[in-house]
């Protein structure tokens, strides 16, 4: 008994770590973000609030609370409260299946430092990237505003395009390590090399459909202001709108550490079997790279027309990603490859 | 293999416990003014012209067809890449067929302006 | 009563009550909220039989592609929340019936089958350590899958089938404004 209230102590401890290491996350990738891309337009960013304006991020919450929440007067209310939780919640979720590393001891007990290694870690993944699109459609659709429905549903159609050219793309490291679990994949990556190695071209793929899916640009249709105002979120205000935005970051730090684990050979690094505690910040570390190249990419690129988007979409990356897959799987019956 | 989905379970709780607690603290702490100009809805400061939702194009149906149905070929590459090994040429030209039956779809529907957006 | 069965029984009631809104509510799209429900309660029946691959399946076809595909085809309807939309028509007792029918003989064959429990009992395989079970299990699906021996024309036909959906979705759906 004593042995099953650890455990559980051991999951809630370890579920609020990454629930509020995630929320801390969000509230650092806004200040990097903006910091970077001031420095990219020759600009200094935000330097008011704390030393180097290290205290941005709070600022900025504090002042959202203080926020009026408007709900408008023709919206479905249940819905569109909802929505916003229901974005959020699976941004927080999806990030359970990876690991940050091998276990190590404590009080006595071997702690993994995972949440939870299951046999389907990948299809987990993708599973739960495929719920996220629920709050998107139902804000749009329970807005009751024209520029929120149409946004919704563009952004929607959009997320589940690049959900296959992503799905596909999970299937060259899948070949390589044999086996669903995210643990074994970095396993087979410390054993032979990196996976971005082996799968240049599905790790571009990759890359370029994670950018659709978390809506980032040259893909953020919500940003559209021309054409669809704020997109599905135009009627959101205060705390609602900050789920929103706090969805859109903490998924751009999950599908970063997913890119890292599956393709950059996720808490692998110099001296790891020595000190395994070395693990999170060798990931994080990769994570900021791979934030670092999102936020260049905004930077630099043009945002698409939303009809070039789903052409990209299914006429170049669908096939490319099945032309990847098909590469791989003779290189391997070739030369035994990984 | 079952305990594994405990941690999982967990997760999700505390995730949608943090979710409700902020909408809820915004909505305790948040001034309330209400006028019947803010509940209007949002429309770059015109008048609403119309009705909110409207029928949407059939374009969309059409892309969640076809979503579900590469969707499944996706279901179904994966347990067989875990194997690939193990199956080898025998199971690359059975997935090569699979896919190709597909595909013979995805260029019927290219042809007839599926794929097109304007 | 264990823990798992407290957690099969609120599963169960949950799919029961989220299955009986959707087909009473009139809000279709809180019907198709609802539906999500439902599928998510059976993935979670899948989890407890610790059939894993098809928990996540189910989450990702069912929830996250068909129920889509439903609500978007709510979406093209032109009321979707009117409270004079129709629940139930003149075929609801022949339905009713039918239900019965097919539940009252689901039990009566669980019932004689000789392999019933109801318990569901660990997975286990002589030689193979539990952790390592899960991957065995998905890798031999996917060998059953172009196995010859096994599900190799299924597989096959299976795509027949998609192709014919998909085809049969653009001719339905997709007229080209001439």
């Amino acid at each position: 008994m004593d042995e099953n209230i650890a455990l559980i102590i051991e999951w809630v401890l370890k579920a609020v770590i990454l629930a509020f290491g995630l929320i801390t996350g969000f509230a650092y990738t806004t200040y990097y973000e903006r910091k970077l891309l001031a420095r990219i337009q020759i600009r200094i960013g935000p330097n008011r609030a704390g030393p180097f304006g290290l205290l941005q991020p709070a600022a900025d919450g504090i002042k959202l609370f203080f926020k009026e929440e408007l709900i408008p007067a023709q919206a479905y209310k249940f819905i569109f409260v909802i929505a916003p939780i229901l974005t959020m919640v699976p941004a927080l979720v999806i990030l359970a299946v990876i690991p940050w590393g091998e276990s190590f001891e404590l009080f006595g007990r071997q702690i993994a430092l995972s949440m939870a290694d299951i046999n389907v870690g990948v299809l987990y993944i993708l599973s739960v990237a495929s719920i996220s699109v629920y709050g998107i459609v139902l804000a749009g659709w329970s807005s009751n505003n024209k520029y929120a429905m149409m946004g919704g549903l563009r952004s929607t159609a959009q997320m589940i395009s690049y959900e296959l050219a992503l799905g596909l793309s999970f299937v060259g490291p899948l070949m390589l390590a044999g086996s669903m679990s995210m643990l074994d994949i970095v396993r087979a990556q410390q054993e032979t090399a990196w996976y971005i190695f082996y799968q240049p071209l599905g790790a571009l793929i990759f890359y370029i459909a994670m950018l659709a899916e978390v809506n980032r640009a040259p893909f953020d249709m919500p940003e559209a202001e021309q054409e669809l105002a704020a997109g599905f979120h135009t009627e959101y205000s205060g705390m609602k709108f900050a789920l929103f935005t706090m969805g859109e970051y903490v998924k751009m730090i999950a599908v970063s550490v997913i890119f890292s684990t599956l393709f950059l050979g996720g808490f692998d690094g110099p001296a790891i079997d020595r000190f395994v505690l070395l693990g999170p910040l060798y990931l994080v570390l990769k994570v900021a790279a791979c934030l670092f190249v999102m936020i260049w990419v905004r930077a630099t690129l043009p945002r698409l027309r939303y009809d070039r988007l789903m052409a990209f979409g299914w006429k170049l990356l669908l096939p490319a990603a099945l032309f990847n897959i098909f590469i791989t799987a003779v290189l391997i019956l070739l030369f035994d490859l990984g | 293999m079952l305990i594994n989905y405990w941690p999982i379970a967990i997760l999700i709780a505390v995730s949608t416990f943090l979710a409700v607690a902020v909408v809820v603290f915004g909505h305790l702490i948040g001034p309330r003014r209400p006028s019947e100009r803010k509940a209007a809805p949002y429309e770059s400061g015109m008048e609403p012209i119309g009705p909110g939702t409207r029928r949407m194009p059939v374009r969309f149906y059409l892309v969640a067809v076809l979503f579900i149905l590469f969707d499944i070929e996706v279901i179904f590459l994966f347990p067989w890449a875990v194997n690939f090994r193990n199956l080898g040429v025998f199971g690359l030209i059975e997935m090569f067929v699979f896919i190709v039956i597909l595909l013979v779809g995805y260029v019927y529907a290219w042809k007839k302006g599926a794929l097109e957006w304007e | 009563m264990t823990a798992l069965q407290v957690i099969f029984l609120a599963t169960a009631a949950m799919i029961l009550f989220s299955a009986w809104m959707v087909v009473t509510r009139r809000n279709l799209v809180h019907a198709a909220l609802y539906l999500v429900l439902t599928l998510f309660g059976v993935a979670v029946l899948f989890v407890l039989l610790e059939a894993t691959f098809l928990a996540v399946v189910q989450v990702l076809i069912y929830i996250g592609a068909i129920a889509i595909l439903m609500i978007f085809a709510i979406m093209l309807t032109r009321r979707v929340a009117s409270d004079d939309t129709v629940v139930a028509n003149h075929n609801a007792g022949w339905a009713a019936m039918l239900a019965v029918l097919v539940f009252s003989s689901l039990v009566i064959i669980m019932g004689a089958w000789s392999q019933f429990t109801t318990f569901a009992s660990p997975l286990t395989r002589p030689g193979v350590p539990s952790n390592e079970l899960g991957q065995e299990i998905v890798a031999e699906l996917g060998q059953s899958l172009v196995d010859p021996d096994a599900y190799v024309i299924p597989f096959e036909v299976a795509s027949v089938l998609l192709l014919a959906a998909l085809i049969g979705a653009i001719v339905v759906a997709w007229q080209k404004d001439k």
